[in-house]
């Protein structure tokens, strides 16, 4: 385990300076990412088992002594996150790695890609095993730096406006962090955590609240609750899919993560359990009520995730153990859930053309398989019975039931309330953008093609049309008969029109589209989803079916880790070794 | 030791300047408030290691006469993180520069569609079904969006027909990355 432990951290990092080296042959670098994550994936694994057989473990990095050392804590939480966090990881670069191959190598400028990307997932793996306040700030900004990058990857009209909302966003919390880590300092001396998790409990309770409220609104900003969630659904549609999925899964998370944390080690007792009740409260439903409103796909779904997170952050709050579990059965579920969503939106616009829902339609019929990777992650986020969602829902109402009292009680119907119209949403999506037959789907409203159809019933179209459509209306549809486009949807003309349509979008997403001038054969060779990518999403989808099928040794795996959360010696022990915790706090 | 007044002074005044550069729309105004908070940041930082002492060198002084050396550790760190982010976000601001010759916080289009559906539109729910021009002017989409202004660089080019473009070299904005 000693050996193990920072491993989640040095190897992507190794292999991010690695594969930076390696930027003129991509074949290697994407094996090399592909290597590294596989390589946390398996052993986050093993310390997953070692950790839920032989409990805790702390590493002193370089061997320092303990309260002054850099810590590694390997507990059943934080292995269990990494393993999570890596399945994803390995399923988003397996992912871009489809699409790197499928667009071949002229068409991504993304040689920074992979480094960044493993960069990120270092970070992340830093930030779960932090054993140190100071440390947990630095794994935040490692994951947060490269996010910045990867959000702002091409540098796109889109992208650095939302890139530039995040960016300050984050900045603004990281400096909360800081400031709250000086204050932590200033009152006790230490930013070890298990020395804190002694230390805080002697402090004036004044000045514990004030830190509490400090950490609470840093991680609440990078969790994205309520108050503080205005930034995600701005900035996280605007990147490229695999890096929304990930971002979507992960990062979010992150902050949960380390809300848990604050709560339960730091800060037990519940002091700020009510406020953070109605910050899940607004969460759900503003959230759920947000994605609702939303015409666009990958919209929608951010705002799902922002309304999502209020299940997690009631979880927590409840501050029992079926709470937790029920939180940390419900973050894992969302992790895979989530990310696999984004994937899927990635694949509808690269299938469809376009995320705007009201242009969508008949994809079921394009491609039956997107439709199934769709479905089944989209009813699994509503909670419909026998999938994961569900049963993590379910742990958590039951906890908030038997809980008792009003607040609890709002928030489980709350709960059910958000459960119901997430499957409004997304299932709403899903009979338009995938059961409806491609003609009722809105194709030709685009500005352009106003333009070209102007005049009320003057046939004024084709050939002589005007305005950005026209020279592709000249050369594909000036040969047909006057007024035969009248008629529907002929297929050059809908080519053409499809093509035009296409351009428009990429010109007002800053997405890259086609071709100026698309052939037959290239939209037909753009109609078919590459394996790669198929296959990517597939096995992630896969694995949230199978969280289904293993949600009871998960869910008795999360009771477990809840159990030690809430008890905190297991935490502390693990830091200071055997021996009885107070004769070690005599170590200044 | 009486506690020096000096520190929370401009640290309170450090905060107090860099929140309201903060909050102004202009980007560069913003990371210059980014940067006297982080100092702010830094500052309260070094107060949280009580009195200032002897430098923190083995050898150089008595363990109790020496100043707390973890947040001058903790301080380099930060430091160290804020160039770099004041780094780069200063090259994103740049970027918005170029591109939309604009280097303020733009409005998000997307809201603004989603928020002008008037009813007659609910049932269409398409964004694009929104005129650009029933929009406020700044409500509408900048740069490269259609029936919005047309490219800057095209217009300073078709303006300034003699004067190198400084938008070379740039990454390929039309390269598929997603």
């Amino acid at each position: 385990m000693r050996v193990l432990a920072p491993v989640p951290v040095l190897v992507p990092l190794l292999g991010a300076a690695l594969s930076l080296l390696l930027r003129r042959y991509p074949r290697v670098q994407r094996l090399v990412s592909l290597a590294a994550i596989g390589t946390v994936l398996g052993v986050a694994v093993a310390m997953l088992v070692l950790a839920d057989a032989n409990g805790a473990v702390a590493v002193a990095v370089g061997d320092w002594p303990v309260p002054q050392a850099i810590m590694l804590v390997v507990d059943r939480l934080s292995a269990l996150m990494i393993v999570v966090a890596s399945t994803v990881g390995l399923g988003v670069l397996l992912f871009s790695v489809g699409q790197g191959v499928a667009d071949g190598p002229h068409s991504s400028p993304v040689s920074v890609f992979h480094p960044t990307f493993l960069v990120l997932m270092a970070g992340v793996g830093f930030a779960f095993l932090a054993g140190d306040l100071f440390n947990l700030y630095v794994g935040f900004e490692v994951l947060l730096t490269a996010s910045y990058v990867l959000l702002t990857l091409g540098g796109t009209a889109p992208r650095i406006r939302g890139g530039i909302t995040y960016i300050i966003v984050s900045l603004m919390s990281s400096l909360l962090f800081l400031a709250a880590i000086g204050l932590v300092y200033a009152a006790t001396g230490t930013t070890n955590l298990a020395q804190l998790a002694l230390r805080l409990g002697d402090i004036p309770d004044g000045t514990r609240m004030l830190l509490h409220g400090m950490l609470l609104v840093a991680f609440g900003i990078k969790a994205a609750v309520f108050p503080l969630s205005a930034w995600l659904p701005d900035s996280y549609p605007t990147a490229p899919a695999p890096v929304t999925a990930v971002f979507a899964g992960l990062l979010t998370k992150v902050g949960v993560y380390a809300i848990i944390r604050t709560q339960t080690l730091l800060f037990p007792g519940g002091a700020l359990d009510t406020l953070l009740m109605c910050a899940a409260l607004a969460t759900m439903i503003v959230g759920i009520l947000g994605a609702i409103a939303q015409t666009d796909l990958r919209r929608m779904l951010s705002f799902t995730l922002v309304s999502h997170i209020g299940y997690m952050v009631f979880g927590i709050a409840l501050s029992t153990e079926a709470g937790l579990a029920g939180a940390i059965f419900y973050v894992v579920h969302h992790i895979v859930i989530q990310a696999t969503l984004f994937l899927v939106a990635g694949l509808v616009e690269r299938q469809g053309g376009s995320t705007t829902v009201a242009r969508l339609g008949g994809l079921a019929a394009a491609s039956p398989l997107l439709a199934v990777l769709y479905l089944v992650p989209a009813l699994n986020l509503a909670g419909i019975p026998p999938m994961s969602g569900f049963l993590g829902k379910l742990g958590l109402l039951q906890a908030g039931v038997s809980a008792g009292g009003v607040l609890p009680g709002l928030l489980v119907a709350a709960g059910v309330v958000t459960s119901l119209l997430t499957l409004v949403a997304v299932s709403r999506v899903w009979s338009r953008a995938f059961w409806r037959p491609p003609t009722q789907a809105e194709h030709l409203e685009t500005p352009a093609d106003a333009a070209a159809d102007s005049g009320p019933g003057t046939g004024a179209d084709d050939g002589t049309g005007s305005g950005a459509a026209g020279d592709e209306h000249g050369a594909a549809g000036g040969s047909e008969p006057r007024g035969s486009s009248r008629s529907g949807l002929g297929s050059t003309r809908r080519g053409t029109r499809d093509a035009a349509w296409q351009r428009q979008v990429a010109l007002a997403t800053g997405t890259p589209g086609p071709e100026p001038e698309p052939t037959e054969e290239s939209l037909d060779e753009r109609d078919r989803l590459p394996r790669g990518l198929l296959g990517a999403t597939a096995g992630l989808v896969t694995v949230s079916v199978a969280l289904t099928f293993l949600a009871g040794p998960l869910y008795a795996l999360a009771d477990r880790a809840a159990i030690d959360l809430l008890n905190r010696t297991p935490y502390v022990e693990a830091v200071y070794g055997e021996g009885p915790a107070s004769s070690a706090e005599d170590v200044p | 030791m009486t506690p020096t007044v000096v520190l929370p002074v401009v640290i309170a005044g450090l905060y107090a300047a860099g929140v309201y550069l903060l909050l102004d729309r202009s980007l560069t105004r913003v990371l210059l408030g980014f940067l006297l908070l982080g100092n702010a940041t830094n500052v309260l930082l070094l107060s949280s290691g009580g009195p200032a002492g002897e430098a923190p060198i083995l050898g150089h002084a008595g363990p109790g006469e020496i100043s707390d050396p973890l947040p001058q550790a903790l301080i380099l760190t930060a430091i160290v993180i804020t160039f770099g982010i004041s780094a780069f976000l200063l090259a994103v601001i740049h970027r918005s520069w170029r591109l939309v010759r604009q280097e303020v916080v733009h409005t998000d289009e997307e809201d603004r569609r989603v928020a002008a559906r008037s009813p007659r539109h609910a049932d269409a729910m398409d964004p694009d079904d929104i005129d650009p021009v029933d929009l406020d002017p700044e409500d509408r989409a900048m740069g490269d969006v259609v029936g919005g202004p047309p490219d800057p660089e095209a217009q300073l080019a078709r303006r300034f027909p003699d004067t190198a473009s400084d938008d070379v070299d740039l990454p390929p904005t039309r390269g598929r990355t997603t």
